[in-house]
Protein backbone atom coordinates (compact mmCIF):
# COMPACT_ATOMS: atom_id res chain seq x y z
CA UNK A 1 0.00 0.00 0.00
CA UNK A 2 1.63 3.51 -1.38
CA UNK A 3 1.77 5.95 1.49
CA UNK A 4 -0.42 8.48 -0.07
CA UNK A 5 -3.18 5.95 -0.13
CA UNK A 6 -2.30 5.04 3.43
CA UNK A 7 -2.94 8.54 4.35
CA UNK A 8 -6.36 8.85 2.72
CA UNK A 9 -7.52 6.04 5.12
CA UNK A 10 -6.60 8.36 8.13
CA UNK A 11 -8.91 10.63 6.26
CA UNK A 12 -12.19 8.39 6.82
CA UNK A 13 -12.90 8.55 10.70
CA UNK A 14 -12.22 12.26 9.95
CA UNK A 15 -15.28 12.32 6.73
CA UNK A 16 -17.47 9.97 8.55
CA UNK A 17 -17.26 12.97 11.59
CA UNK A 18 -18.16 15.52 8.88
CA UNK A 19 -20.73 13.17 7.48
CA UNK A 20 -22.50 12.62 11.31
CA UNK A 21 -21.63 16.58 12.01
CA UNK A 22 -23.88 17.75 9.03
CA UNK A 23 -26.52 15.03 9.66
CA UNK A 24 -26.58 16.73 13.58
CA UNK A 25 -26.88 20.52 12.68
CA UNK A 26 -29.28 19.69 10.07
CA UNK A 27 -31.36 17.70 12.49
CA UNK A 28 -30.65 19.49 15.75
CA UNK A 29 -31.86 22.97 14.11
CA UNK A 30 -34.50 24.53 16.66
CA UNK A 31 -36.07 25.83 13.60
CA UNK A 32 -37.10 22.45 12.09
CA UNK A 33 -39.95 21.13 12.81
CA UNK A 34 -39.80 17.22 12.34
CA UNK A 35 -43.62 16.46 12.16
CA UNK A 36 -44.41 19.67 9.59
CA UNK A 37 -46.25 17.99 6.79
CA UNK A 38 -45.54 20.23 3.61
CA UNK A 39 -48.94 21.71 1.61
CA UNK A 40 -49.88 19.58 -1.08
CA UNK A 41 -52.85 22.14 -1.70
CA UNK A 42 -50.93 24.92 -2.97
CA UNK A 43 -51.02 25.81 -6.64
CA UNK A 44 -54.18 23.97 -6.98
CA UNK A 45 -57.42 25.55 -7.65
CA UNK A 46 -59.82 25.98 -4.29
CA UNK A 47 -61.42 22.96 -3.46
CA UNK A 48 -65.62 22.36 -4.24
CA UNK A 49 -67.08 23.42 -1.32
CA UNK A 50 -70.53 24.96 0.19
CA UNK A 51 -71.16 25.78 3.64
CA UNK A 52 -73.84 27.08 5.65
CA UNK A 53 -73.46 30.43 7.50
CA UNK A 54 -73.15 30.49 11.21
CA UNK A 55 -76.70 31.94 11.85
CA UNK A 56 -76.39 34.06 14.46
CA UNK A 57 -73.53 36.29 13.18
CA UNK A 58 -75.84 37.69 10.49
CA UNK A 59 -72.74 36.61 7.75
CA UNK A 60 -73.35 34.98 4.80
CA UNK A 61 -72.31 31.47 4.53
CA UNK A 62 -69.21 30.58 2.22
CA UNK A 63 -68.98 28.31 -1.20
CA UNK A 64 -66.29 27.78 -4.01
CA UNK A 65 -67.65 30.72 -5.92
CA UNK A 66 -66.73 33.26 -3.20
CA UNK A 67 -63.06 32.53 -4.16
CA UNK A 68 -62.82 33.46 -8.00
CA UNK A 69 -64.41 36.79 -7.70
CA UNK A 70 -61.06 38.70 -8.75
CA UNK A 71 -59.53 39.91 -5.57
CA UNK A 72 -57.12 38.25 -3.31
CA UNK A 73 -58.69 36.71 -0.56
CA UNK A 74 -57.74 34.66 2.71
CA UNK A 75 -59.59 31.68 3.81
CA UNK A 76 -58.72 30.96 7.71
CA UNK A 77 -60.00 27.93 9.63
CA UNK A 78 -60.94 28.37 13.38
CA UNK A 79 -62.95 26.96 16.37
CA UNK A 80 -63.75 28.32 19.31
CA UNK A 81 -62.00 25.22 20.87
CA UNK A 82 -58.93 25.99 19.22
CA UNK A 83 -56.60 28.34 21.79
CA UNK A 84 -54.12 29.02 19.35
CA UNK A 85 -56.95 30.34 16.95
CA UNK A 86 -57.41 32.78 19.90
CA UNK A 87 -53.60 33.16 19.51
CA UNK A 88 -53.75 34.21 15.93
CA UNK A 89 -56.74 36.22 16.34
CA UNK A 90 -55.31 40.05 16.91
CA UNK A 91 -52.58 39.40 13.92
CA UNK A 92 -55.35 37.91 11.77
CA UNK A 93 -58.08 41.01 12.28
CA UNK A 94 -54.74 43.17 11.93
CA UNK A 95 -53.48 41.49 8.57
CA UNK A 96 -57.33 42.44 7.44
CA UNK A 97 -56.95 45.55 8.34
CA UNK A 98 -53.78 46.48 7.22
CA UNK A 99 -54.17 45.51 3.52
CA UNK A 100 -57.80 45.77 3.42
CA UNK A 101 -58.53 42.37 2.24
CA UNK A 102 -61.63 40.08 2.48
CA UNK A 103 -61.07 37.42 5.09
CA UNK A 104 -63.25 34.71 5.05
CA UNK A 105 -63.27 31.87 8.02
CA UNK A 106 -64.60 28.54 7.66
CA UNK A 107 -65.45 27.09 11.40
CA UNK A 108 -64.65 23.83 12.14
CA UNK A 109 -66.50 21.27 14.04
CA UNK A 110 -67.90 23.80 16.83
CA UNK A 111 -71.33 24.30 18.80
CA UNK A 112 -73.14 27.54 16.96
CA UNK A 113 -73.22 29.52 20.82
CA UNK A 114 -69.68 28.50 21.30
CA UNK A 115 -68.66 29.99 18.26
CA UNK A 116 -70.77 32.85 18.30
CA UNK A 117 -70.03 33.34 21.96
CA UNK A 118 -66.08 33.41 20.93
CA UNK A 119 -66.49 36.21 18.01
CA UNK A 120 -68.36 38.50 20.15
CA UNK A 121 -65.96 38.26 22.81
CA UNK A 122 -62.71 38.78 20.41
CA UNK A 123 -64.34 40.98 17.81
CA UNK A 124 -65.22 39.55 14.08
CA UNK A 125 -62.93 40.42 11.62
CA UNK A 126 -64.45 38.03 9.24
CA UNK A 127 -66.25 38.94 6.27
CA UNK A 128 -67.97 35.53 5.61
CA UNK A 129 -68.11 32.63 7.53
CA UNK A 130 -68.79 28.82 6.62
CA UNK A 131 -69.73 26.38 8.94
CA UNK A 132 -67.58 23.35 8.91
CA UNK A 133 -69.06 19.82 10.47
CA UNK A 134 -65.79 17.96 9.33
CA UNK A 135 -65.84 17.50 5.47
CA UNK A 136 -64.16 20.95 4.57
CA UNK A 137 -60.79 20.31 6.59
CA UNK A 138 -60.40 17.19 4.66
CA UNK A 139 -60.91 19.05 1.21
CA UNK A 140 -58.63 21.79 2.01
CA UNK A 141 -55.85 19.63 3.29
CA UNK A 142 -56.16 21.00 6.52
CA UNK A 143 -55.22 18.96 9.58
CA UNK A 144 -54.97 21.33 12.48
CA UNK A 145 -56.49 24.53 13.76
CA UNK A 146 -56.01 26.90 12.51
CA UNK A 147 -54.48 27.24 9.25
CA UNK A 148 -54.90 29.75 6.80
CA UNK A 149 -54.94 30.37 2.64
CA UNK A 150 -54.07 33.22 0.35
CA UNK A 151 -56.38 32.74 -2.41
CA UNK A 152 -55.89 34.65 -5.60
CA UNK A 153 -58.44 36.20 -7.97
CA UNK A 154 -59.02 33.17 -10.05
CA UNK A 155 -59.82 31.10 -6.72
CA UNK A 156 -56.18 29.40 -7.29
CA UNK A 157 -54.32 28.57 -3.83
CA UNK A 158 -51.22 30.23 -3.63
CA UNK A 159 -49.83 30.33 0.02
CA UNK A 160 -51.03 27.30 3.15
CA UNK A 161 -49.64 28.57 6.48
CA UNK A 162 -50.14 25.52 9.23
CA UNK A 163 -50.61 26.62 12.99
CA UNK A 164 -51.56 30.42 14.12
CA UNK A 165 -49.94 33.64 12.27
CA UNK A 166 -47.45 35.37 14.24
CA UNK A 167 -46.36 39.21 13.06
CA UNK A 168 -43.45 38.30 12.28
CA UNK A 169 -45.25 35.52 9.52
CA UNK A 170 -47.44 37.85 8.97
CA UNK A 171 -45.14 40.45 7.82
CA UNK A 172 -42.58 38.65 6.40
CA UNK A 173 -44.48 35.89 4.43
CA UNK A 174 -48.49 36.95 3.79
CA UNK A 175 -47.66 41.05 3.38
CA UNK A 176 -45.60 40.64 0.60
CA UNK A 177 -47.40 37.93 -1.35
CA UNK A 178 -50.53 39.42 -1.51
CA UNK A 179 -48.73 42.49 -2.79
CA UNK A 180 -47.12 40.73 -4.99
CA UNK A 181 -50.57 39.19 -6.08
CA UNK A 182 -51.97 42.24 -6.19
CA UNK A 183 -50.26 43.39 -9.06
CA UNK B 1 -61.93 -14.78 42.21
CA UNK B 2 -63.33 -11.21 41.81
CA UNK B 3 -59.60 -9.86 39.88
CA UNK B 4 -59.91 -12.94 37.72
CA UNK B 5 -63.48 -11.90 37.00
CA UNK B 6 -62.20 -8.33 36.36
CA UNK B 7 -59.35 -9.59 34.14
CA UNK B 8 -61.92 -11.75 31.99
CA UNK B 9 -64.25 -8.75 31.75
CA UNK B 10 -61.44 -6.37 30.28
CA UNK B 11 -60.40 -9.40 28.08
CA UNK B 12 -63.59 -9.73 26.84
CA UNK B 13 -63.54 -6.02 26.08
CA UNK B 14 -60.56 -5.64 24.42
CA UNK B 15 -61.59 -6.15 20.96
CA UNK B 16 -64.12 -3.58 21.04
CA UNK B 17 -61.61 -1.14 21.81
CA UNK B 18 -60.93 -0.67 17.77
CA UNK B 19 -60.93 2.93 16.98
CA UNK B 20 -63.65 2.32 14.59
CA UNK B 21 -66.35 3.17 16.02
CA UNK B 22 -69.79 1.44 15.41
CA UNK B 23 -71.50 3.61 13.64
CA UNK B 24 -68.85 4.07 11.04
CA UNK B 25 -68.87 0.63 10.17
CA UNK B 26 -70.28 -0.10 6.49
CA UNK B 27 -72.89 -2.99 5.97
CA UNK B 28 -71.53 -4.86 3.20
CA UNK B 29 -68.52 -7.12 4.74
CA UNK B 30 -66.77 -7.01 1.35
CA UNK B 31 -66.62 -3.06 1.56
CA UNK B 32 -65.76 -2.88 5.48
CA UNK B 33 -63.09 -5.61 5.19
CA UNK B 34 -61.60 -3.25 1.82
CA UNK B 35 -61.88 0.01 3.92
CA UNK B 36 -59.84 -1.85 7.10
CA UNK B 37 -57.39 -2.87 4.64
CA UNK B 38 -56.87 0.23 3.02
CA UNK B 39 -57.16 2.59 6.31
CA UNK B 40 -54.39 0.57 7.67
CA UNK B 41 -52.03 2.31 5.05
CA UNK B 42 -53.01 5.70 5.68
CA UNK B 43 -51.42 7.80 7.84
CA UNK B 44 -53.21 9.86 10.57
CA UNK B 45 -51.76 13.24 9.90
CA UNK B 46 -52.54 14.53 13.30
CA UNK B 47 -50.55 11.48 15.46
CA UNK B 48 -48.32 10.92 12.48
CA UNK B 49 -47.31 7.29 13.88
CA UNK B 50 -50.41 6.17 13.32
CA UNK B 51 -53.05 4.89 10.65
CA UNK B 52 -56.46 6.49 10.95
CA UNK B 53 -57.94 2.74 11.72
CA UNK B 54 -56.09 2.96 14.95
CA UNK B 55 -55.86 6.69 15.66
CA UNK B 56 -59.14 8.03 17.70
CA UNK B 57 -57.97 11.49 16.84
CA UNK B 58 -61.00 13.32 14.79
CA UNK B 59 -59.07 13.91 11.97
CA UNK B 60 -59.17 10.42 11.51
CA UNK B 61 -62.64 9.57 12.22
CA UNK B 62 -63.74 11.59 9.50
CA UNK B 63 -60.69 10.22 7.00
CA UNK B 64 -62.10 6.65 7.97
CA UNK B 65 -66.03 7.78 7.26
CA UNK B 66 -64.41 9.67 3.86
CA UNK B 67 -63.35 6.45 2.65
CA UNK B 68 -65.86 4.57 2.79
CA UNK B 69 -68.43 6.80 1.40
CA UNK B 70 -66.03 6.53 -1.27
CA UNK B 71 -66.02 3.22 -1.33
CA UNK B 72 -69.35 2.81 -1.02
CA UNK B 73 -69.66 5.11 -4.05
CA UNK B 74 -67.94 2.84 -6.13
CA UNK B 75 -64.37 3.99 -5.81
CA UNK B 76 -61.47 1.95 -5.93
CA UNK B 77 -58.66 1.28 -3.30
CA UNK B 78 -56.23 3.05 -5.62
CA UNK B 79 -58.91 6.24 -6.41
CA UNK B 80 -59.72 6.74 -2.58
CA UNK B 81 -55.85 6.80 -1.76
CA UNK B 82 -55.04 9.97 -4.82
CA UNK B 83 -57.86 11.40 -3.37
CA UNK B 84 -55.85 11.76 0.03
CA UNK B 85 -52.53 11.96 -1.83
CA UNK B 86 -53.87 14.86 -3.87
CA UNK B 87 -55.19 16.91 -0.22
CA UNK B 88 -52.13 15.88 1.82
CA UNK B 89 -49.49 14.77 -0.44
CA UNK B 90 -47.69 11.62 -0.12
CA UNK B 91 -46.80 11.62 3.77
CA UNK B 92 -50.61 10.43 4.24
CA UNK B 93 -49.10 7.01 2.91
CA UNK B 94 -47.31 4.65 5.11
CA UNK B 95 -46.21 3.41 1.90
CA UNK B 96 -44.65 5.99 -0.28
CA UNK B 97 -44.74 6.07 -4.20
CA UNK B 98 -40.95 5.37 -5.85
CA UNK B 99 -40.36 8.44 -7.48
CA UNK B 100 -37.84 11.25 -7.79
CA UNK B 101 -38.31 12.76 -4.19
CA UNK B 102 -38.53 9.35 -2.82
CA UNK B 103 -35.18 7.75 -4.14
CA UNK B 104 -32.65 8.21 -1.28
CA UNK B 105 -35.48 6.77 0.95
CA UNK B 106 -36.02 3.63 -1.34
CA UNK B 107 -32.19 2.76 -2.57
CA UNK B 108 -30.65 4.77 0.77
CA UNK B 109 -30.54 1.24 2.39
CA UNK B 110 -29.11 -0.79 -0.36
CA UNK B 111 -26.69 1.43 -1.18
CA UNK B 112 -25.60 1.43 2.89
CA UNK B 113 -25.59 -2.39 2.74
CA UNK B 114 -23.76 -2.46 -0.68
CA UNK B 115 -20.95 -0.39 1.38
CA UNK B 116 -21.00 -2.76 4.30
CA UNK B 117 -20.76 -5.53 2.62
CA UNK B 118 -18.08 -4.34 0.17
CA UNK B 119 -16.18 -3.00 3.44
CA UNK B 120 -16.66 -6.35 5.01
CA UNK B 121 -15.25 -8.39 1.77
CA UNK B 122 -12.44 -6.19 1.52
CA UNK B 123 -11.67 -6.49 5.46
CA UNK B 124 -11.59 -10.20 5.14
CA UNK B 125 -9.80 -10.52 2.15
CA UNK B 126 -6.99 -8.70 3.95
CA UNK B 127 -6.85 -10.57 6.58
CA UNK B 128 -6.55 -13.47 4.47
CA UNK B 129 -3.54 -11.89 2.52
CA UNK B 130 -1.98 -10.97 6.01
CA UNK B 131 -1.96 -14.10 7.25
CA UNK B 132 -2.27 -16.52 4.89
CA UNK B 133 -2.75 -20.92 5.17
CA UNK B 134 0.53 -21.85 6.03
CA UNK B 135 0.04 -26.04 5.71
CA UNK B 136 -2.95 -26.90 3.40
CA UNK B 137 -5.37 -25.30 5.80
CA UNK B 138 -4.46 -26.00 9.24
CA UNK B 139 -2.19 -23.10 10.62
CA UNK B 140 -1.33 -24.75 13.42
CA UNK B 141 2.22 -26.57 14.00
CA UNK B 142 2.89 -29.93 14.47
CA UNK B 143 3.67 -28.71 17.75
CA UNK B 144 0.38 -26.68 18.55
CA UNK B 145 -1.58 -29.91 17.07
CA UNK B 146 -0.17 -32.08 19.62
CA UNK B 147 -0.79 -30.05 22.23
CA UNK B 148 -4.66 -29.23 21.36
CA UNK B 149 -5.16 -33.40 21.48
CA UNK B 150 -3.31 -33.58 24.55
CA UNK B 151 -5.80 -30.71 25.89
CA UNK B 152 -8.49 -32.74 24.06
CA UNK B 153 -7.45 -36.07 25.85
CA UNK B 154 -7.56 -34.73 29.15
CA UNK B 155 -10.99 -33.36 29.18
CA UNK B 156 -13.14 -35.94 27.43
CA UNK B 157 -15.92 -34.70 25.65
CA UNK B 158 -18.06 -33.85 28.39
CA UNK B 159 -15.45 -32.03 30.78
CA UNK B 160 -14.93 -30.04 27.26
CA UNK B 161 -18.21 -28.79 27.12
CA UNK B 162 -19.28 -27.54 30.69
CA UNK B 163 -15.98 -25.91 30.96
CA UNK B 164 -16.38 -24.24 28.18
CA UNK B 165 -19.85 -23.23 28.71
CA UNK B 166 -19.04 -21.99 32.40
CA UNK B 167 -15.97 -20.14 31.05
CA UNK B 168 -18.60 -18.21 28.55
CA UNK B 169 -20.79 -17.25 31.21
CA UNK B 170 -18.04 -15.87 33.86
CA UNK B 171 -16.53 -13.61 31.07
CA UNK B 172 -13.18 -15.57 31.71
CA UNK B 173 -11.34 -18.39 30.50
CA UNK B 174 -12.74 -22.13 31.60
CA UNK B 175 -10.41 -23.83 34.16
CA UNK B 176 -7.34 -25.30 32.81
CA UNK B 177 -6.03 -28.91 32.20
Amino acid sequence: MSAMRKRLYFMLPALAFAIVAIAFVWALNPERDPSYVPSAMVSKASPNFDLPPLEPIGLPGLSTADLSQGEVVLVNFFASWCLPCQAEHPHLTALAAQMDIPLYGINHKDKTEHATAWLQRLGNPYDKIGVDGGRALVDWGVYGLPETFVVDGDGQIRFHFRGPLDPKTVAEKFVPLIESLRQ
Amino acid sequence: MRRLGFFLLFLALAPAAWAVMPDERLDDPVLEARARALSADIRCLVCQNESIDSSNADLARELRILVRERLSQGDSDQEVLDFLVDKYGDFVLFDPPFKASTYALWIGPVILMLFGVGAAIFYIRRQARAFPATDGGTAFTQEEDLRVQEILNDLGPANLESSVTEGDRSGKPGPRP
